[in-house]
């Protein structure tokens, strides 16, 4: 019963002796010379500690939907592609009108300019 | 899949890929031809989707998409009313919306974007699919309630909105999640019956209860959820008002109907108190407040809530003829509120609102016609005798006594007659009061088809009170057929 998870543990042991291995040969070989820039937290381009309640441009929103939409697109895609041969004509036309929604969506926000980062 | 499938939801994909075509074909045209062809192919997209659902309609119950929508009388009956109303809403607020600046693509694609999302609500029997359907016509209601961004009135009414609007969500969701987990079926027809199999404690599902209706509740605007109505009526512009006000009282009737009395009708008798009350008090709240307001569409708001309280009457009883009488009076609702609001956008001018009651006054002496159409919507809306308001609260209040509740149809009249004082007060300030001369005044200018359908819609409240038996009738034949 036990011997089924021998292979759970070997990878346990593998990843931790990696993750350890490539940390120390990182910490003796490579040069170290930090500075300011490169100790400070990384946030999304915004400081990482001051007053949340400050402005920053819509826009961020309006790429960061456009970005969700495609990227959902890209998770129904992989499995439609996968079992299109199942799914027949009707699967292929379903997934045309979704992209064609998109699409029309797509072409609205251009046109308005939503993109234009000036 | 099979063309089945495609049929049940057929005025839903051919309305949503025409807002989708027409909010592209917007952004190609030329300025001078853009409205017109948004206009045109709004009205021919409605006028097919009703048509559509007319001739594809089946009496009994046809599952499609995997039992997450069907066909039956019910659905057909109201998508056609959606439909036809929505197209209303466009003609009346063609003249209003445009000296405004918002008679533009985006109006039309989210009027029709709305009118699939209501469509699919009356069309569910899926708690994710009814769920999907409220959500679309709910995102589409924010942003035209915002769609004027010069006034600060309708931001702060779309903040509103939107936020007690995602709060009523997740409240439904939660109750929606709670009953999955008790039933182990998301399918409204299969509800009913595993929610009594439950054995053990009842309080999880009085809770999940509890939680659905106050979020289906909420949406149709019952007191005490009722706190949107009246900012959101008064805050958005007249043209998307006359939007919400009308078409989603339909659908908002086809879920309740759906979850609680077909989904949760073996809890009939734990809802049908909880209904009670929040009928009751929605009556006396709406009615009494709607006295002390000045202003016109904060009245109707809280008219509004009146009526809803009056509906969800017919729905208490939990008998077919109360469901039936509860349909006939939202449909008369609808087309009264929809004539009601569309001589408030007529008399509204570039720069005039027309939206406080003093503006009206002497309305019969500028514009004798407007006043009289005015005059035969608030006696419908009233429920004074030769209108079919009086019919529609006459049907529901026979359904109450039928069922027993004689009392409550007592403190039904009683609300009613207190109600009456504030749609007669416009009467008398239009026909009795003195030209008003503190303002330019009222121009009742509206578009062509606007009055057109305009005198139609007020002379259909006497012309059809003969016919009106027949609406009855109808909606007995969509209900009877899902119990």
């Amino acid at each position: 019963m036990l011997a089924n998870y021998l292979p759970v543990l070997l990878f346990l042991i593998v990843a931790s002796g990696l993750g350890v291995v490539l940390l120390v040969a990182g910490k003796l070989l490579s040069p170290h010379r930090p500075n300011e820039q490169k100790l400070s937290p990384y946030e999304c381009g915004f400081e990482a500690f001051e007053d949340n309640r400050m402005k920053f441009d819509v826009r961020y929103y309006l790429v960061a939907i456009l970005f969700i939409i495609f990227d959902l697109e890209i998770a129904f895609l992989f499995p439609w592609a996968v079992a299109l041969d199942d799914i027949g004509i009707f699967g292929f036309l379903a997934m045309m009108i979704f992209l064609l929604v998109l699409v029309a969506g797509f072409i609205y926000e251009w046109m308005k300019g939503a993109l234009e980062w000036e | 899949m099979t063309n089945q499938d495609i049929l049940v939801v057929l005025p839903e994909i051919v309305i949503a890929l025409m807002a989708c075509f027409i909010l592209v074909l917007d952004l190609y045209l030329p300025a001078t031809k853009k409205k017109k062809f948004g206009y045109g192919l709004s009205l021919v997209t409605l006028m097919v989707g009703a048509g559509l659902s007319i001739v594809y309609s089946e009496p009994a119950p046809v599952y499609g998409l995997n039992g997450l929508v069907l066909m039956d009388s019910l659905s057909a009956i109201l998508k056609v009313g959606i439909c036809i109303s929505t197209g209303f809403v466009l003609v009346y607020s063609r003249g209003y919306a445009d000296a405004r600046g918002l008679w533009k693509g985006e109006f039309f694609a989210l009027a029709l974007f709305g009118v699939v999302g209501m469509m699919v609500m009356t069309a569910s029997n899926h708690l994710l699919s009814l769920y999907v359907g409220l959500e679309l016509l709910a995102l589409c209601l924010y942003t035209m309630v915002a769609l004027r961004i010069d006034s600060t009135a309708a931001s702060e009414a779309a903040m509103k909105y939107f936020v007690l609007g995602a709060l009523a969500s997740g409240i439904l969701l939660y109750g929606m999640s709670l009953l999955y987990g008790l039933t182990g079926t998301l399918y409204i027809n299969e509800l009913s019956a595993s929610i009594v199999r439950h054995d053990g404690s009842t309080l999880p599902r009085t809770m999940a209860l509890i939680l659905v209706l106050v979020g289906l509740l909420f949406k149709i605007g019952a007191v005490p959820f009722h706190m949107w109505v009246p900012d959101v009526y008064e805050g958005s512009p007249t043209s998307s008002t006359v939007y919400l006000a009308t078409a989603p009282k339909l659908a908002g009737f086809a879920i309740i109907l759906r979850l609680l009395a077909d989904g949760l009708g073996s809890l009939a008798t734990e809802w049908q108190g909880m209904l009670l009350v929040v009928s009751i008090i929605s009556l006396a709240l709406g009615n009494i407040i709607a006295i002390a307001q000045s202003n016109i569409k904060r009245m109707l708001a809280y008219s509004a809530i009146a009526h809803v309280g009056f509906f969800l009457l017919g729905i208490l009883t939990g008998e077919v003829s109360g469901y039936a009488s509860a349909m006939a009076y939202i449909l008369i609702y609808a087309v009264v509120t929809l004539g009601a609001f569309g001589v408030i956008l007529a008399l509204s001018s570039k720069g005039v609102e027309a939206d406080l009651i003093e503006d009206y006054s002497g309305l019969n002496q500028s514009h004798p016609w407007a006043a009289f159409i005015m005059l035969l919507l608030m006696f419908s809306l009233a429920g004074i005798p030769p209108t079919i308001g009086f019919y529609a609260k006459l049907s529901v209040l026979q359904a109450v006594v039928n069922a027993g509740m004689t009392w409550v149809a007592v403190v039904a009249v009683v609300l009613s007659v207190i109600g009456a004082f504030y749609y007669l007060r416009i009467v008398k300030v239009m026909y009795f009061d003195d030209l008003a001369t503190s303002h330019p005044g009222l121009q009742f200018r509206p578009k062509q088809d606007a009055r057109i359908l305009l005198t139609i819609n007020g002379l259909a409240v006497v012309v059809l009170m003969p016919w009106i038996g027949k609406l009855t009738t109808l909606c007995e034949g969509a209900i009877e057929v899902l119990f």
